[in-house]
Formats: structure tokens, sequence, C-alpha cells
């Protein structure tokens, strides 16, 4: 390190956008495409799924068969690199706190790690003080936002049917695929007690909307993501599309450390750690625009202490890192004894649900209040490790082919056992939206920093009787539905109040957002209505970090929504010399 | 796979990635040779440069002793024998993929290492001598002890706890072996065109598609 030197970059770029998940890339495209110069900074490597994704190998080519690693928590095929835990970027917590933190480093971000659910949010998620009384209103409302949900859909593509749903909008959907044999099985079981099942809304092509990417070809892994583009990835539909524009250059493996301001306290610029060579860089842009994930985004605002922004930089409100929350999760799972030892067939289909239930029931009548949405999964799906584990606690509970026996086993008799259960398995997942409080939230740790000497974020986040009791409703709901269609409860099913009825832990979801909320009151909101700082005209926040609350929905595609709408807002203030 | 069928899928599904395309045609060339060449420059694209390193101290290091690769091969085999659909765990290679899998999961080596010692120590007093070394009838007769965890005696609860992991990790390197895997009969993971449950297992099952669903769910020519 003995010629450590800060490497300044001459140019003054139009933009310099930090991180380039659902947000950033969004950011990249609409300003490249308006002509803008741009400098994308991204933390880790690039990233191409035509030419990195595992797509299409087989479970014999990785030598863990699919097991996770720390580098892969969602298995050694899943398209994300890494996770929970990155070496050399520690975070830590304030004591009795629990917050799981999802990191993803490579080009496109967390794009790369999603089920491709797309779902906009509805008019009363814009409004819930209004409505409960509870959190705060967005400063903007579904009318706002909805053109650009209908200019999202048509750019990236989403399959889905209009239902005419009060809360959960129609949309400009591609046909949807065709339910599997289990999701028939649900569709059924959860109508006969009153509960919606429709087709899910996946950003995913069912058919051809463009030269630049393909179409579905149904193999199941948009996990892994896809070698044709035919789902959507930040980096596969936007930023290598933005980058034909000639108007962007990528700076991948650049860790950003500061916003950096003048006198003025104007934004200038980014700092940046070079992962490769560690050097320090700077890079000038009229504009900055943070997409750096909601965390990462406080981050770096915190970090970002001038003499104008002592308390860190668009944080004269004091609420960057405030509001911290994810989305609820509660999980059961079971077994249909109808669906033993079925006839095979390839039943891949997308890379994700074919069917969904949105939020059906109005919560003045129930004891908690926001809804949830339902995840399901199931049937038959490419053996990996951990395929068919713990068989001893099932053949012995069934009888097998018209024999019982005793549970456990070896041999001939065993395999007959395992080609019997195959496929009879179904799982579902309750989403739901927690009330974003203030005193949920995320700060810088004063004593520790990571291997770059950036100081690290430390989580304060705790569930509330809110999310604890609207855990325990999906939990009864998913045995009512188990129980419907005659399946048996297999996992999920001890859990109560000693556990808070499975509810995962803050973060395990990997929906966060509010750190950087916006509103129109400067005292309360760090960004107002366009995502832009009131401290710091020239500088946004496009991530979840900018949402109020999150709804019961995932929140990516009105991610995609809200940075397509301020980056259009960005375009004409810089025509208008206003910023 | 079928290599040339996948491609003529994508062709007809109209998509245009050339890089997957190009992969395609490398995997089409015959010969061992090519496809080796082919593996080395295609294989590692989707891995991070921490991984590869990984992989490569793990496949470098050894875990389990020559004694113990043999215990676990002969019980591999008990678990997972040759049958009229399939071949056996050994020759779908379990035995290796157990002997890396312990390295990954560090929290199966003491349970593997001390259940190996816990079911030669079982044959050394019943006959004498180690587990493999005993015969095929002397084997099965302590396997019986341990491979039934409802109706096991209590003082054989640890080798029925042993012989639990063994099968589970027998179970997950068999079936995902390319044997196994046939055995099993999962016949994705290749391009091809969901249109929905086979007219005969709806039928089975007494189902129907809704006229909304075949209405509005994407259809094929």
């Amino acid at each position: 390190m003995g010629d450590l030197q800060i490497k300044k970059q001459s140019k003054t770029y139009d933009a310099v956008i930090v991180g380039s998940g659902a947000g950033g890339g969004m950011a990249a495209y609409i300003l490249a495409n308006a002509g803008l110069k741009v400098c994308l900074l991204e933390a880790g490597p690039m990233y191409d799924p035509a030419i990195n994704s595992s797509q299409l190998k087989n479970p014999w080519e990785s030598p863990r068969r699919g097991a996770s690693t720390k580098f892969r928590p969602f298995g050694d095929f899943d398209g994300c690199f890494w996770g929970w835990e990155i070496d050399g970027e520690p975070y830590t917590h304030t004591e009795g706190t629990k917050w799981e933190w999802w990191r993803a480093r490579m080009l496109g971000g967390r794009t790369n790690h999603w089920g491709r659910i797309s779902l906009r949010f509805g008019p009363k998620d814009f409004k819930r003080r209004s409505i409960d009384g509870l959190g705060d209103d967005w400063p903007i409302s579904y009318e706002d936002v909805k053109p650009y949900y209908d200019k999202v859909d048509q750019l990236i593509g989403v399959f889905g049917t209009n239902e005419g749903l009060p809360n959960d909008p129609d949309g400009l959907f591609l046909p949807p695929p065709k339910p599997r044999l289990h999701e028939l099985f649900i569709k059924k079981a959860a109508g006969n007690i009153g509960i919606p099942v429709i087709p899910s809304r996946l950003s995913i092509l069912t058919k051809k909307i463009n030269n630049e990417r393909g179409q579905c070809f149904y193999c199941a892994q948009c996990g892994r993501s896809c070698k044709a583009y035919a789902d959507f990835s930040s980096s596969s539909a936007l930023i290598i599309p933005a980058m034909k524009t000639g108007n962007v250059e990528l700076i991948t493996n650049a860790m950003a450390r500061e916003v950096l301001t003048n006198k003025e306290g104007v934004a200038t610029g980014v700092s940046y750690v070079n992962k490769d060579d560690l050097q320090e860089y700077q890079v000038s842009g009229k504009v900055v625009i943070l997409a750096a994930s909601a965390c990462e985004s406080a981050r770096l605002l915190l970090n970002s202490r001038s003499q104008r922004h002592p308390n860190g930089l668009a944080n004269s409100s004091n609420v960057v890192g405030k509001y911290l929350h994810d989305s609820t999760g509660a999980d059961m799972g079971g077994i249909i004894p109808a669906l033993f030892d079925r006839k095979r067939y390839n039943e891949d289909g997308v890379g994700g649900m074919h069917v969904y239930t949105p939020w059906w029931l109005d919560n003045k009548k129930l004891d908690f209040p926001r809804g949830y949405h339902i995840e399901y999964g199931g049937g038959f799906g490419m053996p990996l490790y951990g395929f068919s584990w713990g068989i001893e606690k099932l053949n012995g509970a069934y009888k097998v082919k018209g024999v019982q026996k005793e549970a456990g086993g070896y041999g001939k008799s065993l395999k007959e056992d395992y080609r019997f259960f195959y496929g009879a398995h179904v799982g579902m997942a309750g989403r739901g939206e927690a009330v974003a409080r203030a005193d949920n939230y995320c700060e810088i740790d004063p004593t520790v920093v990571d291997k770059y000497g950036i100081p690290v974020l430390r989580f304060n986040t705790k569930w509330s009787d809110y999310e604890i009791k609207q855990a325990k409703h999906m939990k009864e709901t998913f045995a009512e539905i188990l129980h419907s269609m005659g399946a048996v409860v297999t996992w999920g099913g001890d859990d109560g109040a000693h556990n808070n009825y499975g509810l995962h832990n803050p973060g395990n979801i990997i929906h966060e957002a509010g750190t950087v909320r916006m509103g129109n009151d400067p005292k309360t909101s760090a960004l107002n209505k366009w995502s832009q700082a009131h401290d710091c005209k020239n500088l946004f926040c496009v991530d979840g970090g900018q949402f109020v609350s999150q709804a019961d929905k995932n929140i990516t595609w009105t991610i995609l929504a809200l940075s397509m709408r301020a980056s259009e807002y960005i375009v004409s203030e810089l025509k208008k010399n206003n910023i | 796979m079928d290599r040339r069928k996948s491609l003529k899928a994508l062709l007809v599904g109209g998509v245009s990635a050339g890089a997957f395309l190009e992969a395609c045609k490398n995997s089409d060339k015959k010969g061992a040779e090519a496809k080796a060449a082919a593996d080395l420059e295609a294989g590692n694209k989707d891995r991070m440069k921490e991984e590869i390193d990984r992989n490569d101290k793990l496949m470098k290091d050894t875990f389990f002793t020559k004694e113990e690769m043999a215990t676990i091969g002969i019980l591999a085999d008990i678990i997972i024998p040759r049958d009229e659909v399939s071949g056996s765990a050994t020759d779908a290679g379990v035995p290796a993929f157990i002997e890396f899998i312990v390295k990954e999961k560090p929290e199966h080596q003491t349970p593997m290492r001390g259940g190996l010692r816990w079911i030669d120590l079982q044959s050394l007093n019943r006959f004498g001598k180690a587990f493999k070394d005993a015969s095929a009838q002397q084997q099965l007769e302590i396997v019986d002890d341990i491979a039934y965890p409802a109706k096991a005696k209590p003082e054989m609860k640890q080798g029925v706890a042993f012989f639990n992991l063994m099968r589970n990790l027998t179970a997950s390197g068999f079936y995902t072996s390319e044997i196994g895997v046939k055995d099993m009969g999962y016949m994705g993971n290749k391009p091809n065109q969901w249109d929905g449950v086979p007219d005969d297992v709806l039928k089975q099952y007494n189902m129907a598609y809704t006229e909304k669903e075949l209405k509005e769910c994407v259809k094929f020519d």
C-alpha cells in the first residue's frame, strides 16, 4: 500500500449510479436511452446470464449436487453470487435483535435472486395510514405510479390475468402457463374454503416481446438466470441493452465508499475502492443516483458526512436507516397421499408457481392490520442434495403399493419407496406486509469496519404483535388448505406461540425497504415524491430505500416503476438545468 | 439431455441467445475429447473465483481412510442395490459423493466417522473382524438391527442414527446421479413446451381446466 493514492477521473458524467439491480438497472436504461452519459458502479463482477448461468446443468454437474454454500445459499446452481454472509464484509446487531441481510455482489444484483413475482401495489397500499392509522401514507398514489407500471409491463414483460381485483390491479399481461397438477389440487382445495387462487404474475416471457430476448422454454430454472433472456434480470433486460447505446460506462468490482459533496452541499460524485487493485477512485457526475439496496444506500448516506451534512447526507431529518422493514414470512408443507405413485411426465413449467393467492380478507375484521399473499410449490422437481431426506419418517406411515412396511429399511424395497413418494409433496409460503416503524432501523456501527475500511451497518429490528398475529393466521390458513386437499402436514406444523408461529427473522424474505423513505415533509422523510433528496437536489435514491411501506406484494415491480419515474424526472430536470 | 432436440425447441421458440446455441453446438461434437475441452471452456463460466478455489481445495483434501471408504461402499450398496430398474449406489459413484459432501458439510464428519467405527466395533464383538471383512450374511445381521428405527433395540439407537444418515446421504448421492435421475423418472431440465397436465392424468384425478384457463393460458401451435 506504499503508493496508495486517490485516482480521480477527469470526466464528469451526467449521472453516477451506485448499484446495478432493479433500481440501478432501470435508471441506467432510461438515462442512457435519453442520451445521457452514465457511469454505473457495481460492487461485484460482470455477469451475463447468456454466458454465466448454470441453466440446464444436471445435478451431477455439481460436486455437491446443488447443495447450498455460503457463496450460494439457495443452492449451487442458483444465479446469485453471495448471500447472507460475504467474506470480509460483516454486519452487526444490537443485542437481542435480529436481521438477516442478503447481499448480491454481481451485475444485476438481487434481480439474480428472486421468484420473478411481479406484483403492482394497489391503491390502498399507498395510503395505509389513512386506512388503519399505522405507519404513513406515501406522498404519491396508485394513479401516479400506474403509467409507469404499464410501461414496465411492456418493457420487461410479465404474465398474469386481469381479475378486476380492487387492490391487486390489472396489468398488461402475457398469457400465464396452465396450472400444474398439484396446483389444480390447491386451487380446488382452497376454493372449497373460500380462498381465491389465481394465475401468478411473474416476469417471464411466455411470448416473445422483442428481438433481443427469447421466449420461455419451460425449464423451471429462472432462479439460475436465463441464457435466453426469457425472464427478467436487471443485467439481461436493462443493463446489457442500455450498454448497447454506448452511453453507459460500467465499472465492476467497485465498492462505493462515500457520496462526495462540495462546499455548497451539492453531490459531485462517488468515491469507491476497486476490489481488484485495491486502489481508491473517484468518479464525478452531475447527478448521483443510489440504488445499492435499501440498507447499502442508507449505509452510504450515513457514511457520507461533511460540514454541510454532519448527520450524513440527506439526513437532516434523521430518518435515514429508520423504518427498515422486510416482508413477513411463514411456511408449511405436506404430502398428498392421492398423488403417491404418480405417472411421470415433465412438469417443470416456468421457474416458479403458476398460481398464487392474493390477499383476500378485510383486516378490519381481523386482529392484525396488514395482509399477506400465498406462494405455492410442489411437484416433480429436479432431484438435488437432500432428495427424499428423512424417508424413514415417511415410508412406515403409508402403505406402499398396498403393502405396510416397517419404517426405514434398505435395498430393493427402499428403492421402490423412493419412487412411490416422488412428486407428492406440496408447500406454501405466506409473504405479508410488516408495519414500518421508526424503532426498526440500521445505523453505522461505531466500532466495526469491513475489509475496505468502510464502517458497517448495525441492525436493530424486531417484529411486533402485528406481524406475529399475522403469522399465526398464515399457519392456520395453510393447515386448512392442506386439510381441505386431503394432505398431511410434514413440516412447519409444530410452530406456535413459542416461536412466533414460525415467523422468519426480519430480513430473511429479502425484501428490505424503508430506510431512505420519501414524503412531503423534509422533517420526516429523506426524499421527496420524485425520489430526490430533500437536502441535496442532485441526489436520488431509486431502490427499496424510498418505500414508505411495502404492501403484501413483492417490491421489485414497484422499484422498477419508481426508478423509471424518477429517471424520467431526472432527464427532464437536467434538460431544464434545474439540477 | 438430447441436445439436438433442445436446439430445435429453442429455434422453434424463436430464441436468439448466441452463447446458448454455441454451448449446445460444442456439446454436439462427437468424442470424449471434444466434450472435455468444451467442459473445461464452459464448465466454470458460472462460478466465481472463490468457488473454483474452494472446489479445488475440497477435491484435493481427503477425509475418509481407504478402509472407511470400503465400508461406505458396502453400506451404500446394501441401501441402494442394483435392481431391475437401475444400478447400485457404487455404480452411481455414491462413495465419492459422500467423501466430497462431508468435506463440504463438516457437520457430517463426526457422525459418519464415529458411526463407521461403531459398526466396526459391533462386527468385531460379534464376528471378530471389521464390518467390511465380515460375510454378507453377517453384515446384514448388523444392518437389520439398525435399519428400522421403530423396532430397533434401545442399545442400537446410535447405530440407527448413523444408518439414517448413511441412508439419506446415499439417496442424495444416488438420485442426483445420471443413473438415479433416470431411475426416478425426472423428465425435465430440457427445453420444451408446458401445455398443461396430460389429459389422461387429468382424467385419473378427476381434474379439468376451466374455460377461463383454457382461454387465458398460453397456447402452442
